[in-house]
């Protein structure tokens, strides 16, 4: 499987999405020509642009261009990984490549909608941030997620309402539940209470 | 309550106490002392006839001291386990010559003054803190006479005077003549909403309690008058808004205005309070029977041991800190933990209850999924680099790195399932022998070269974390705020990750300027993580001041994540910098750093990934 292998790599082979977000980034960086400049650097082996990288026929052109052109780094250039880095690393692992080998650039959050009055050096800086998303690409290593079992039993601390509630319900889900309570009979400070709102009925 | 105590898979732990808590999401081990009640609980069919030939006496905590109870008592009525406790610290001795009366009287045997304190090592998936809070103590207040009118009361003081089954079995009456008040005043916002005494938040609770206090008091005595003075009233709830209403229906007098103090007359120990009510501009004086002061809730002066064993953070407010104030409201930022009720903010019995089914089915996620998956972003130590400091074992948020122990030749090791991946360890790493999955320092140095290929002297390379900073970044876009194009940022997890190296390399390559930015300390999702930022960066402006470079060049910001103004702010503060920094002061630097500065941790990172670079 292309990218995870760990060391004998033969080849860096990096593919370059540059979305337009509609008008989003086009309206302001000239997406175009961060294409063409994302050829020039190192490693990179396709460049393509797309509308909506996000959308089905985006992340669709991605999986072919990691099969078609054997990639094994993927960097999109298009919104902040805050919102879609899950979306893009779920796409490369479906397309085969450990999701970890994907990077995004940030050209809209950080560039197109900051620098709205400045498309030419929001498009230099754009080019900018795919530089370094490359860069960075180019030294990205596959990453296994390491997994343990989970003990099935919850400790629930403090037996006042919010504990008692949350101990029952663990325990209705089928749960081991360990209730600890400081003082000698749970209740906490609702016990104290003599009735309660909005209800008007006793707490107890 | 009372399920609680038969249900068949709550093992419950009263007169209990958390003692220390190891492990990681999905696998805790929690050892719990249970103190001694001297009791067999489980026999104890709660009788009375200890009680009844216990000779001491001392004031109930349940009746907020209104009334006494036994050295050998059970809490409350309904309490549950329903079982009796005795009070070392009040009872006359365990030696039988001294008392030993209820040991005699009861027929079960289930009173042993030797009994001891048990322990507890549980195994558990989850842990969910539900350690509520307290109510203000309103001493300090002397104002309201808290200490010196016996007629003036607190809200939990209320309860239990009105209470059926308090010490006046809800004969609502006044301390001093033991009369039913015909009138009686509730003091709003006692100790909340203020910034100089008590707390500057908003309690929630405090208004619709007076509210429901103010209808039970008309329901009872529909001739009592109650006047309420506030600031502002909050029933914001559902079903809130009809309750107020309703008490002002019944005649309760609500003036917008608290009294300056109030004073006592000797005679009839009546209340006098002056209050201005804003709406009318009056300043009035008021003669009340009795006050109750609606005091806010606190957070528990006891809760510091357990936020330390949970590895949590308090909030500006001194609740604990959630993963996110909005999106992950029940999730603590150590995972598998989860927070229910009060121990998060003061809130209501719905919203507590509410929280608490929401803190489960958070937690159930974990349980159910029967495995946990750590992110690939933790932490690494090259074993052959080591010399066994220990700096990383001190400066981890989360003790996820074990101590070394040189004569036993056993490095630290990572425990990867608490690691969070901040990657303050692989920064302070005084060998340099850590790396970060997914964050190593190569790839950081890739990037500010990248950055700094082209143009440097019009650059600004910042590093941003990815929680606030970055985040403050994305906030600013969306909200299309305009600001300078120099700056570039590269994403660090915690901006505890950015290591020294990091900022002389971009000064080495050409950088006119940099910054370093992270969360508010009290927002910072490695818990103390950025104290580490801090520090460094102090360390590191002495440093550059030694080596001639202005330390004005590296700049230190706390952005968090919904601050969109305050970073586009901060781009142009930094851009007016950026253009004082002359060609030859950005030249000078680099040949004093690729002359002189050059450290020896430096190599050990360089050597790892040089393979890889071109």
């Amino acid at each position: 499987m292309n990218g995870n292998g760990t060391n004998a790599e033969p080849e860096i082979r990096i593919g370059v999405f540059v979305c337009d977000c509609g008008l989003n980034i086009a309206g302001v960086v000239d997406t175009v020509a961060v294409a063409e400049y994302a050829k020039t650097l190192p490693d990179v082996v396709v460049v393509q642009g797309n509308k909506y990288t996000c959308a089905d026929p985006g992340q669709n052109e991605i999986k072919r261009a990691i099969k078609e052109h054997n990639l094994n780094r993927v960097v999109v250039a298009s919104c902040t990984p805050k919102i879609h880095e899950h979306t893009f690393r779920t796409c490369v692992a479906e397309a085969g490549l450990n999701p970890y080998l994907m990077e995004m650039a940030n050209i809209r959050e950080h560039c197109s909608w900051v620098h709205q009055q400045e498309k030419q050096p929001a498009t230099r800086k754009a080019m900018d941030l795919v530089r370094s998303s490359v860069n960075r690409a180019r030294l990205l290593q596959p990453q296994v997620e390491p997994t343990f079992p989970v003990t099935q039993a919850a400790l629930v601390i403090g037996g006042g309402v919010a504990g008692i509630q949350a101990a029952l319900d663990f325990a209705d889900t089928g749960h081991q539940v360990y209730l600890v309570e400081k003082e000698p009979s749970i209740g906490g400070i609702m016990a104290a209470i003599d009735k309660t709102y909005p209800t008007m009925d006793c707490s107890i | 309550m009372m399920d609680v105590g038969r249900h068949p898979r709550i093992k419950l732990l009263t007169n209990s106490e958390v003692e220390n808590v190891t492990g990681f999401v999905g696998n805790f081990q929690v050892s719990v002392r249970k103190k001694t009640r001297y009791i067999d609980e489980d026999a104890c069919t709660a009788c009375s006839e200890c009680e009844v030939v216990c000779p001491v006496v001392v004031p109930d905590e349940y009746q907020e001291g209104f009334s006494s109870r036994k050295a050998i008592y059970i809490p409350f009525p309904q309490a549950v386990p329903s079982s009796y406790v005795l009070d070392m610290d009040n009872c006359l001795g365990t030696n039988p010559i001294a008392c030993g009366k209820c040991a005699d009287a009861c027929d079960k045997d289930c009173i042993d003054y030797d009994m001891e304190d048990e322990h507890f090592d549980l195994e558990v998936g989850t842990i969910t803190l539900a350690t509520g809070m307290q109510p203000y103590d309103p001493t300090e207040m002397d104002e309201y006479g808290y200490t010196r009118f016996e007629n003036v009361i607190t809200s939990m003081e209320f309860e239990r005077l009105i209470c059926a089954g308090g010490p006046v079995e809800g004969h609502f009456v006044r301390p001093t003549d033991r009369k039913t008040p015909k009138s009686v005043a509730f003091i709003q916002c006692v100790g909340s909403r203020s910034v100089n005494r008590g707390v500057p938040y908003c309690s929630n609770i405090c208004c619709m309690n007076t509210v429901k206090d103010t209808l039970l008091l008309q329901d009872h005595y529909p001739d009592l008058q109650s006047k309420v003075f506030y600031m502002d009233i909050r029933s914001f709830g559902k079903g809130f808004e009809d309750l107020y209403r309703r008490s002002k229906e019944v005649g309760v007098q609500y003036i917008r205005g608290l009294p300056g103090n109030i004073e006592e007359d000797p005679v009839t120990q009546n209340l006098y309070l002056t209050a201005e009510n804003t709406l009318t501009g009056k300043v009035t004086t008021h003669e009340v029977d009795m006050v109750v002061l609606a005091v806010g809730l606190v957070p528990r002066q006891d809760s510091e041991l357990i936020r330390q064993m949970l590895t949590l953070s308090p909030t500006s407010d001194g609740f604990v800190m959630e993963a996110h104030p909005k999106l992950k409201p029940v999730d603590a930022p150590t995972r598998g933990v989860y927070f229910a009720g009060c121990v998060e903010a003061p809130k209501d019995i719905k919203d507590s209850v509410t929280q608490a089914s929401a803190a489960v089915a958070r937690a159930n996620i974990l349980l159910n999924a029967g495995e946990v998956k750590i992110e690939a972003i933790t932490s690494v130590i090259h074993e052959e680099e080591c010399n066994y400091c220990g700096r990383c074992v001190r400066v981890c948020p989360f003790h996820a790195i074990t101590p070394a122990n040189k004569k036993a030749g056993l490095y630290p090791k990572v425990v990867e399932a608490a690691c969070s991946g901040c990657g303050t360890c692989a920064a302070e790493c005084t060998t340099d022998c850590i790396s970060m999955r997914h964050f190593e320092d190569a790839q950081y140095y890739a990037q500010v070269d990248a950055i700094l290929a082209e143009d440097p002297m019009e650059k600004i390379v910042a590093f941003a974390c990815n929680w606030c900073s970055y985040a403050g970044g994305d906030n600013a876009g969306t909200s299309r705020l305009q600001y300078p194009h120099n700056v570039r940022l590269v994403r660090t997890m915690c901006s505890g990750r950015v290591d020294e190296d990091f900022i002389m390399h971009a000064f080495r390559k050409g950088a006119p300027l940099v910054l370093v930015s992270g969360c508010h300390f009290s927002d910072c999702h490695y818990i103390d993580a950025v104290t580490w930022t801090q520090q460094r960066i102090e360390k590191t402006w002495d440093k550059l001041e030694k080596m001639g470079i202005r330390p004005e060049r590296l700049q230190l910001e706390w952005i968090s994540a919904a601050e969109g103004q305050k970073f586009a702010r901060v781009m142009r503060e930094l851009e007016e910098l950026r253009r004082r920094v002359t060609k030859e002061e950005v030249d000078n630097t680099m040949r004093i750093l690729s002359n002189g500065f050059k450290t020896a941790t430096k190599k050990a990172a360089t050597k790892r990934v040089a393979a890889v670079i071109s």
